[in-house]
């Protein structure tokens, strides 16, 4: 489904992605792991268009979507959530989401409709379906950072996405939070026929809900497995495993 | 962010009766100082669509009213067209200059976005001050013959009340359509929103063309009450005027800035009359505005007596699912 080869992405003369490569098949959950700057997050961003690459290929359902602009690469079905809380802080949580639906049915520009009676089942559904329907009517800066959290991931299902691109989804979260959410995101790629590809420090997570592991070490890929292969690398456990 | 309560509309009803009495009740002066507030508050609107919708630094929107302004002066004193061509020309001859100025500026973010606006914009001024030959330089335009049917105060100031009135309507429906709650979306978070499928430059430039247009309006409507047109309508110690009312009004309500321009409007006659210092005052109430009502008049107000505008959404969602 997504196939990123030998992509690269300098910052000045910082390497910070160096010839990854990266394989996700339709149906899959993809972890991405590394230690901190291993260029998991520039990796995410080359992907969804944040960054423009400086070399390889991007392809996507069997089309080179390489240094497209995120707006577009976002139409082509591949919707994400980011590391840091990235949410609409003045609007409400059921505009948050809302606005997201309504980008996906191509009416983000009706001027004279009333926004606030459109798609608002369809808004709704997903609010319960990540369990922030009763919050739907609160200003979002005003959630709690799980919910902020959280609410990441309902905004990137607005658009229906085939792939889901999810930046540490659970970066500050309690435990309980953590829990809570990982479950969410197994409920999701089984009910809604998702493909998952994410990133987490937390290597039980990681080991527990991937199907599909990629180590990322200084920008380049050391391996990508299934999570007994990769457990059972030498190279990985020296680079990354081994120091804890 | 807007108040939906089931007052609104009688409300707003009231005001409008109240408004179409004033004529016989007020002396000239304040029948034409009113009148000059719809124009300013019509002028201020339309900036907020791009301030405090939108998110951006239009720090030049005066521009865009004189080039307005200016339109029609120049197609009723030097061509034999009738008025109504004059009267569209403005607001369109308006939004064209903001799809060309806004074009460069929505390429660079928020402070390069101002910057490149106050020069674009002074450009247009300084053209209009210096072309004696053809907008009468500094000495602007005087004596623009007017149609009949608003050639009086009383007939000028129900003509600029109803084009405000239908104006007001179409920015409240716009602010209100998802073509707004997406710029509100840009506004609070643009690299998100471009994650979601919005493109968002070509979003930013369609309400900076609205906002110019509706500027242009008010251009016309200030040629309806005048009669004649100066430079000093480009400049941008007006720009910075307009957007001192929405800061004051209320940035993020709807009807924030008319309220920002009755005061301001209201102030800078008032206080015209006792004292040249006119700015010197106006500095004042940008020092207080910015210690204590960082959202405005009109938001303060709304925080203080309206604490749960947002309910309804809710209702609606639970009636939705039921």
């Amino acid at each position: 489904m997504l196939r990123v080869e030998g992509v690269e992405k300098y910052f000045g003369d910082f390497k910070a992605v160096d010839r990854a490569n990266l394989v996700v098949e339709r149906g899959e959950i993809v972890a991405v792991i590394g230690p901190n700057g291993a260029g998991k997050t520039t990796l995410f961003n080359l992907i969804t268009g944040q960054l423009k690459p400086d070399g390889g290929r991007i392809v996507f359902k069997g089309e080179d979507i390489t240094g497209l602009p995120p707006y577009k690469i976002c139409k082509k079905g591949i919707a994400r959530s980011f590391q840091i809380v990235n949410i609409f802080h003045r609007l409400t949580v059921f505009e948050n989401v809302q606005v997201a639906v309504l980008s996906h049915r191509g009416k983000s520009s009706r001027l004279l409709e009333t926004a606030r009676r459109m798609a608002v089942r369809e808004t709704m559904e997903l609010l319960e379906a990540v369990g922030l329907q009763d919050k739907a009517s609160e200003i979002a800066g005003t959630l709690s950072h799980g919910d902020q959290k959280v609410l990441e991931i309902a905004i990137a299902l607005g658009n229906e996405p085939e792939l889901l691109i999810l930046d540490e989804p659970t970066a500050g979260m309690s435990p309980e939070e953590t829990a809570s959410t990982i479950e969410l995101i197994r409920r999701l790629a089984e009910t809604r026929d998702l493909t998952i590809l994410f990133c987490e420090h937390d290597m039980e997570i990681v080991f527990s809900i991937a199907n599909s592991i990629m180590v990322m070490h200084q920008g380049r890929t050391l391996i990508q497995a299934p999570p007994g292969e990769v457990r059972a690398n030498k190279e990985v456990q020296e680079a990354y495993l081994g120091g804890e | 962010m807007q108040w939906r309560g089931k007052w609104q509309w009688p409300s707003v009803a009231v005001i409008v009766g109240l408004l179409l009495l004033l004529p016989f009740v007020l002396p000239r002066f304040y029948t034409y100082i009113i009148a000059l507030i719809f124009v300013t508050a019509l002028l201020a609107m339309s900036l907020n669509l791009t301030v405090g919708y939108g998110g951006m630094f239009q720090f030049h929107h005066g521009v865009f009213y004189g080039v307005g302004a200016y339109t029609v002066a120049l197609i009723l004193t030097k061509t034999k067209l009738p008025a109504w061509v004059a009267f569209a020309a403005g607001p369109v001859a308006a939004a064209i200059t903001g799809l060309l100025i806004g074009g460069f500026c929505v390429r660079l973010t928020r402070l390069y976005f101002g910057m490149l606006q106050i020069s674009l914009g002074s450009l247009i001024w300084a053209i209009v001050f210096r072309w004696y030959s053809f907008t009468g330089g500094d000495d602007g335009i005087h004596g623009i013959p007017m149609p009949d049917f608003i050639s009086s105060l009383k007939s000028s100031y129900y003509f600029i009340l109803a084009v405000l009135i239908v104006s007001l309507y179409l920015l409240y429906r716009i602010v209100n359509s998802p073509f707004g709650r997406t710029l509100q979306a840009i506004r609070d978070n643009p690299e998100r929103c471009e994650a979601v499928g919005v493109n968002v430059r070509r979003h930013q430039l369609a309400a900076i063309v609205i906002a110019t247009f509706f500027a242009g309006v008010a251009g016309v409507l200030f040629v309806v009450l005048e009669g004649s047109v100066f430079p000093d309508l480009l400049f941008w110690v007006l720009s910075l005027e307009v957007f001192i009312m929405c800061l004051l009004g209320g940035w993020f309500t709807f009807a924030g800035p008319i309220l920002g321009a009755a005061i301001i409007v209201s102030l800078r006659t008032f206080v015209g009359i006792y004292t040249e210092y006119w700015t010197l005052i106006l500095g004042v109430i940008l020092i207080f505005l910015i210690f204590f009502l960082p959202e405005g008049v009109m938001g303060f107000l709304m925080k203080r007596f309206a604490p749960q505008p947002k309910a309804q959404v809710a209702e609606r969602g639970n009636h939705a699912q039921g």
